[in-house]
């Protein structure tokens, strides 16, 4: 299976039309000292009938070529809207971006038109999403679904897409590729389905990959069949990754940093190793204490007390305070800061180093 | 699928039976004096009775001449033998004078459904609570309100007499101007709920989660919703489009009542008032043919729309 994986190089010389016609500036990918990706500031409000609901209230991340990014946080918490405010497919209204900024290579997305941003979609940035068997057309065999990609962006001829298709299945690693391009959907299993929906995304050989809860709809054993894939073709293929998920034991063998959102929030950014070691957000710690172990066989499983907050009645101070251990008359009163702690790491809480060196609770 | 059409084809025989029974039932148990029906106000000589109790095989009585009579009816149909209507003429000549007159009517009335009904659906689905939506959604609500008993006269008054737009009434052997209004009127029933229904499922698909990802894919609008959107939305529309075909087929009494066409509803309401049951008998007949036809044909097609669906 290997060796029939095509190597990125090989691709290129096999697609030239694709290079010319998708690579807008081809010059130096990252500029001097910026990131690959990077989210400044953003503000995202979404307008019904019932109000404003602020989705999104100053998140800031980046992400540099290669690496995988976390984003953690509960359904909610603002990852997924993030993630399409970053590709432009939010359904604009009801979403509405109030502020920030979101570069890309230097370039301010948000600036753009849409016919500039459509050209990113696919090429440079891609995304992959909860689940599959929605987010793939029913109407029509998933070879035709991979091939459109390749027929309406790179220009490819119906007989080169389709054995272009088929190499993209094999690289995803579905069995007997070649016989299941006219296959629906319907017609494959959910992690199948997946690899599919992958297959498509990694297309037009993009730079970043965005993967929006890719295991949730998944069996156990086939979450990490698919963790793994990722993670081997994010390698293999030198791509960045944002990893989108509300799963701490999905993020552990994968992930590079870890950002946790709350409330449409940055609360805690952090290397993966010290966030496990030593949370320094009252919330990230929670997360963690509600992991089962199995060291702890026979005692109570420790939850976050209370829930969400309702988007468009956000707390005053910290978002979190009404659920916080921890909380003080200032978290009531004064909306926290990052705090930066070093190596990287910020969090957004006042007490953020008593919390990081509180073993005890 | 082949098999599916078959034991399909197998359920066509008995619905056929079913019908055709009961329509001969009803038509026929409940007279009391067929012969006198037949002759009208004349009177009727004992060797004229005579005869025509034998012809029509009336001197079985009960249930049992019912069921001799039936099935008598049925083997000459199955012949190809429609008989005779109470005025003499051959009910297959009827007919193949009759149904040309209503098919090309069903032709025009579902172009119109097609050409009017989707596209505006369409549009008004893609810009759903614009005034285009708003308005399209009025009208339709007032066309489907008001019944065709009551639109074709107004239009039949308004566009063929007042304004004389259109012929008023088709007469013997109309052209397709003289088809267009009544068309029109008939199809305006159908384009109504054609169009709500196209609207309703375009606007549904687009929120669908499969066109995030055809964006996310960088395609271009025109391709998202012409392509993607369209092909799902059209299911229902194409299966409704197809049973609605078969209704047309079947005749509009009431439209071809109102502007006199010589069409098979219009012969159907003539043979129900003058109580011709064998014209009456032999018009429903062919009709259930053609209904029946008509759905499997919406069957079909609706797997061959649909992936997700399949007939084992």
């Amino acid at each position: 299976m290997r060796r029939n994986r095509p190597t990125r190089g090989s691709e290129r010389k096999a697609d030239p039309v694709s290079q010319s016609a998708v690579q807008p500036t081809p010059a130096s990918p990252t500029p001097e000292g910026g990131h690959l990706l990077e989210v400044r500031d953003l503000h995202v409000e979404f307008r019904t009938g019932e109000g404003v609901a602020k989705v999104i209230n100053g998140v800031s991340y980046h992400l540099d070529a290669g690496e995988t990014l976390a984003v953690l946080g509960e359904s909610g918490s603002g990852k997924s809207v993030t993630a399409q405010a970053i590709m432009g497919i939010l359904d604009t209204p009801p979403a509405v971006i109030r502020s920030g900024q979101i570069r890309y290579q230097g370039r301010d997305l948000l600036t753009q038109s849409e016919e500039q941003r459509r050209q990113v979609r696919g090429t440079e940035i891609s995304m992959i999403f909860q689940d599959a068997l929605s987010a793939l057309n029913p109407t029509f065999p998933v070879g035709w679904q991979i091939g459109e990609t390749l027929r309406q962006r790179a220009g490819m001829s119906r007989g080169d897409a389709r054995r272009r298709a088929i190499e993209l299945m094999e690289l995803v690693k579905i069995p007997a590729a070649a016989s299941r391009l006219g296959d629906y959907p319907h017609q494959f299993s959910g992690g199948m389905r997946q690899r599919v929906m992958i297959a498509m995304a990694l297309a037009l050989n993009p730079k970043v990959l965005i993967a929006d809860e890719p295991t949730t709809a998944l069996d156990v054993t086939v979450q990490a069949q698919i963790m793994d894939l990722l993670s081997d073709l994010r390698r293999d293929l030198r791509m960045a990754m944002i990893l989108i998920t509300h799963d701490l034991g999905v993020v552990a063998g994968v992930a590079d940093r870890i950002a946790v959102m709350y409330a449409g929030r940055i609360v805690e950014h952090a290397d993966v190793r010290s966030l496990y070691k030593a949370p320094a957000h009252p919330y990230t710690k929670g997360l963690l204490k509600s992991i089962p172990r199995l060291d702890f066989q026979g005692q109570q499983l420790s939850t976050i007390r209370g829930l969400p907050p309702n988007l468009m009645r956000i707390p005053s101070g910290c978002p979190f305070h009404p659920r916080c251990p921890y909380v003080q008359q200032v978290c009531v009163d004064v909306v926290p800061h990052d705090l930066v702690l070093g190596d990287g790491r910020t969090s957004a809480c006042h007490f953020a180093q008593e919390v990081r060196d509180d073993r005890a609770r | 699928m082949v098999r599916f059409i078959l034991r399909r084809l197998l359920q066509m025989v008995l619905a056929f039976f079913g019908t055709t029974l009961i329509v001969y039932a009803l038509m026929f148990a409940g007279q009391g004096d067929p012969i006198q029906a037949l002759a009208g106000e004349r009177p009727v000589t004992e060797a004229q009775r005579a005869y025509l109790t034998e012809k029509f095989h009336l001197d079985r009585t009960g249930i049992d001449g019912f069921f001799y009579r039936y099935f008598d009816y049925i083997r000459n149909l199955l012949q190809g033998d429609l008989g005779e209507s109470l005025t003499g003429r051959q009910i297959g000549d009827i007919l193949a004078a009759a149904w040309p007159v209503t098919i090309k009517l069903a032709l025009i009335a579902m172009t119109v459904t097609v050409l009017v009904g989707v596209t505006a659906g369409v549009l008004a689905g893609i810009r759903r609570a614009s005034i285009f939506d708003n308005s399209t959604l009025l009208l339709t609500l007032v066309v489907l309100a008001v019944p065709t008993i009551v639109l074709a006269p107004i239009a039949q008054y308004l566009l063929g007499v007042r304004w004389q737009l259109f012929p008023p009434t088709a007469g013997a052997d109309p052209d397709f101007y003289a088809l267009l209004l009544p068309g029109i009127v008939l199809g305006s029933l159908s384009l109504a709920t054609a169009l709500r229904l196209t609207r309703t499922s375009v606007a549904e698909n687009l929120r669908a989660d499969y066109v995030r990802t055809a964006r996310s894919k960088g395609l271009v609008k025109r391709r998202i919703v012409g392509i993607h959107v369209l092909r799902n939305s059209l299911i229902p529309v194409v299966t409704f489009l197809g049973v609605e075909l078969g209704n047309l087929m079947g005749g509009a009494i009431i439209t071809e009542g109102v502007f006199n066409i010589p069409g098979v509803g219009f012969n159907l309401f003539r043979a129900i008032r003058t109580e011709d049951g064998p014209l009456v008998v032999g018009i429903v007949s062919v009709l259930v043919v053609v209904y029946l036809i008509a759905n499997l044909v919406v069957d079909v097609l609706y797997a061959v729309l649909d992936p997700r669906i399949r007939y084992e």
